[in-house]
């Protein structure tokens, strides 16, 4: 993988570390590839030095070790504008006395295109974003959604193979960033340009993204597709990370054949899949609350006792008591012919072996 | 009651031509105010002390001084009839014995209040003709001995009489409300007959004064920028701790007295000093070839430059504090060069804070005093040294409040340009 010009790693990090006081590692050996065309995004709470890997690519800021390569070349000593990488920041950074235009041709204007050629380019920027009639206007006269477009054109005008945005939606309203979220895929599609996409919210990374690095602490926890992350997560703090789970702790009583038998703090003897438990010892149970069962003939059953209902439209989300847990959620589909459940009573509760993974007892 | 009724037929009326009411049927806007009248009153008596001690001790001696300008009541209420007759005369005809007669009265009759009037009126008339301060000390002590007809006894006293001017002089001084003052500090001469004339060449000093003062500032103002700049820019973007430690070194200038900090500059500059000795000993130049930095304009400048200093470094560095880092980083993201970015990013942001703090330097450094006194020498002095001279020295409040206001309208006309150019709201000081 390393040292090749391949399309498979257009982005390489090689054993990157980064540290700000000598330390404490912010980064701790990094290795990630990404290729060309993908939309790839770097998901993890605040702290976890996903921006720190950001910056590091855009050449704000230093590796203390180890090689970043971009289409096969060492950037490392690259200053960042040289670098033609296009970047969108967390609060735009449109230049407040230029137009929308001028902000536009700003990097066109820097690499000494023909004044023809940086109107013509502009113009289609605009277009591309929707933006055509707001040209002669100042970033201040713009809302959110709409500096928001005018940063991902500035971001584009230039035509860079590589994009970068560091939390760009975090500042809009609900609607609107769900609606930027599909403009910007789409774009991607369309253009075919790589992303490396910043974001602390899993929704915005799961609609988008090709794949998804997880980060905490420094160190990548799992770097796969959504759906994978979803429904495979390697360790606990994935599993609790993306959404909703359940959680149970257990001491691995023995494995076989992929299939972990473990007893619940509880007592209760329930079978789990074996993802990263080890043979012996504890163990963090996680099921995610749609893949609950509520029938008395399942497999796993537990004793449950309905705690709290709240209706949600599409779904009935119930908090019970299981196993001595009292945070366990259960999503009950409103279909037509869904458990009936009053607050108070108890019910089994069951699930499939495959759907229950048995990961690190973090 | 009639108004009650009257007020609500019309709030009705008001009604028909769209005017909202509020629920209990009073015009929505008159409401407003009334909701609003107790809040606005609490402010009011919240600034109101402030408000009086800036009326009683800055704007009302202001306004005294301003007025002083173009008003002189000394000669007027003094020599009561004879400013009566010298203002039906025109000043180019010979002087009657009318007015020698009202002359002789005036004077007996003031020197009888007090025997220092006349010698004031002699000095009113005198800063319009020279020698009338003798003259009418000398017609005075004679005066009570005169009998008409009093022209010839004048004559007889003192040959002036018979020159036209100090009669010219005394209508002059005999207007209450007179632009003579102003025309002065315009090095322009009020004459009798209402027209203006140029000064005699060698007492035009006033106008290139303004013009030097307004220059000395402009310099000052610009070495502000170029030093203040990259000090503000220093203080943004270090980390917190030495910004600290830089920024106290900003403010300790604010902290210790102005006449320390010009005396320092004297032990410093003064040609046996701590720079020249500095010099002779790495050669710069020698023992007998000393440069002279002190009591000249160049001494005045770099005073007030490291006196103001300070005005603009703090307007710049807080506007440089409000610039996001991203926006640099966003022009060096799409190509720019670290000058670029600086040039057509950063520093346009900061123009609020240099257009600030150049207002401020400027406007300070237009009416400073203490320091050019001290290390201006004889061409380093600036046009408040001569307000300070007037005031102090030659008693001439009048021609200092004529100076001062034409400094005032500068100040303002200066204010005015900046608003048109850059805005006042885009002025941000802190």
């Amino acid at each position: 993988m390393t040292g090749t010009n391949g399309t498979d790693d257009f982005v390489v990090f090689d054993q990157v570390q980064k540290s700000y006081d000598g330390e404490t590692l912010v980064v701790k050996n990094l290795n990630l590839s990404i290729a060309k065309g993908e939309f790839l995004t770097m998901l993890g709470p605040s702290g976890s030095g996903k921006t720190t890997c950001l910056m590091m690519l855009a050449g704000f800021e230093t590796s203390t070790h180890g090689e970043i390569r971009l289409g096969g070349k060492p950037i490392n000593n690259i200053p960042p504008h040289k670098r033609g990488i296009g970047m969108v920041f967390q609060n735009y950074a449109l230049f407040p006395h230029m137009t929308v235009a001028e902000n536009l041709a700003f990097p066109l204007q820097v690499r000494k295109m023909s004044k023809a050629v940086t109107r013509e380019k502009v113009a289609k920027a605009l277009d591309m974003v929707q933006m055509g009639e707001f040209g002669d206007r100042r970033p201040s006269q713009l809302s959110g959604g709409q500096q928001q477009r005018v940063a991902l054109a500035r971001a584009l005008v230039f035509e860079p193979e590589l994009v970068l945005m560091d939390e760009p939606l975090g500042a809009l309203d609900k609607q609107l960033r769900e609606h930027m979220q599909y403009e910007i895929k789409h774009l991607h599609e369309r253009l075919g340009v790589t992303v490396v996409y910043v974001t602390h919210d899993q929704s915005e990374a799961l609609t988008m993204s090709d794949r998804i690095a997880v980060f905490d602490d420094g160190v990548i926890q799992q770097l796969a597709a959504p759906s994978v992350l979803y429904e495979k997560p390697e360790n606990a703090f994935v599993a609790s990370f993306i959404g909703e789970n359940n959680k149970l702790r257990a001491n691995v009583d023995t494995v076989s054949d992929g299939v972990a038998h473990v007893t619940i703090d509880s007592g209760d003897k329930v079978q789990a899949l074996a993802v990263n438990c080890g043979q012996n010892g504890n163990t963090m149970l996680s099921i995610r609350p749609e893949r609950v069962l509520l029938s008395a003939d399942a497999p796993n059953r537990l004793e449950g006792k309905v705690l709290e209902l709240i209706y949600l439209g599409d779904h009935i989300r119930c908090r019970m008591a299981v196993a001595g847990h009292d945070e366990f959620i259960v999503k009950v589909p409103n279909s037509s012919d869904h458990a009936a459940l009053n607050v108070g009573e108890t019910c089994s509760v069951g699930w499939l072996t495959e759907d229950c993974r048995a990961l690190d007892a973090a | 009651m009639a108004d009650v009724t009257l007020q609500t037929g019309t709030a009705h009326n008001s009604t028909a031509s769209g005017a909202l009411l509020a629920a209990d049927g009073t015009p929505l806007k008159k409401k407003l105010r009334q909701a609003l009248a107790v809040s606005r009153r609490r402010a009011f008596l919240l600034v109101a002390p402030l408000l009086l001690f800036i009326l009683a001790s800055f704007a009302i001696p202001i306004l005294l001084l301003l007025v002083q300008g173009v008003k002189d009541d000394t000669f007027s209420s003094i020599m009561p009839e004879t400013t009566v007759v010298l203002s039906e005369w025109d000043a180019n005809s010979e002087p009657t014995e009318d007015m020698a007669a009202a002359l002789v009265a005036d004077l007996i009759s003031a020197r009888a209040i007090d025997r220092s009037l006349p010698t004031k009126v002699g000095t009113r008339v005198n800063r319009e003709v020279s020698g009338a301060i003798s003259l009418f000390k000398k017609t005075t002590r004679k005066a009570a001995k005169m009998e008409a007809p009093f022209l010839a006894e004048l004559h007889k006293t003192d040959k002036k009489w018979k020159d036209i001017n100090y009669w010219r002089a005394m209508k002059i001084a005999s207007k209450t409300i007179t632009p003579a003052y102003y025309a002065a500090a315009v090095d322009k001469k009020y004459l009798a007959d209402g027209s203006f004339t140029d000064q005699p060449e060698d007492r035009q000093i006033y106008v290139s004064l303004f013009l030097k003062t307004i220059l000395v500032s402009g310099g000052v103002m610009l070495a502000c920028i170029l030093l203040g700049f990259p000090v503000a820019y220093l203080l943004a973007h270090l980390p917190s701790r030495k910004a600290n430690l830089l920024m106290i070194f900003v403010l300790l200038p604010f902290w210790t007295s102005l006449l320390v900090r010009t005396t320092a500059w004297i032990a410093m500059l003064q040609s046996a000093g701590v720079l020249n000795d500095l010099f002779v000993w790495v050669g710069i130049t020698s023992d007998d070839q000393r440069f002279s930095m002190i009591y000249n304009m160049t001494g005045t400048i770099i005073a007030m430059t490291h006196i103001l200093l300070p005005f603009m470094i703090l307007p710049i560095y807080s506007v440089m504090k409000a610039i996001p880092p991203s926006h640099v980083r966003a022009a060096k993201s799409l190509g720019a060069t670290n000058w670029t970015a600086f040039w057509r990013v950063y520093f346009p942001a900061t123009i609020p804070g240099i257009g600030a703090g150049g207002l401020l330097v400027f406007i300070l450094a237009i009416g400073y005093y203490i320091t050019p006194a001290l290390v201006g020498g004889q061409d380093g002095q600036l046009i408040s040294n001569f307000i300070a001279y007037h005031m102090q020295k030659s008693l001439n409040w009048s021609l200092a409040a004529a100076l001062g206001g034409i400094l005032l309208v500068l100040v303002l006309i200066l204010y005015w340009l900046y608003d048109k150019i850059v805005g006042i709201d885009n002025m941000k000081l802190g």
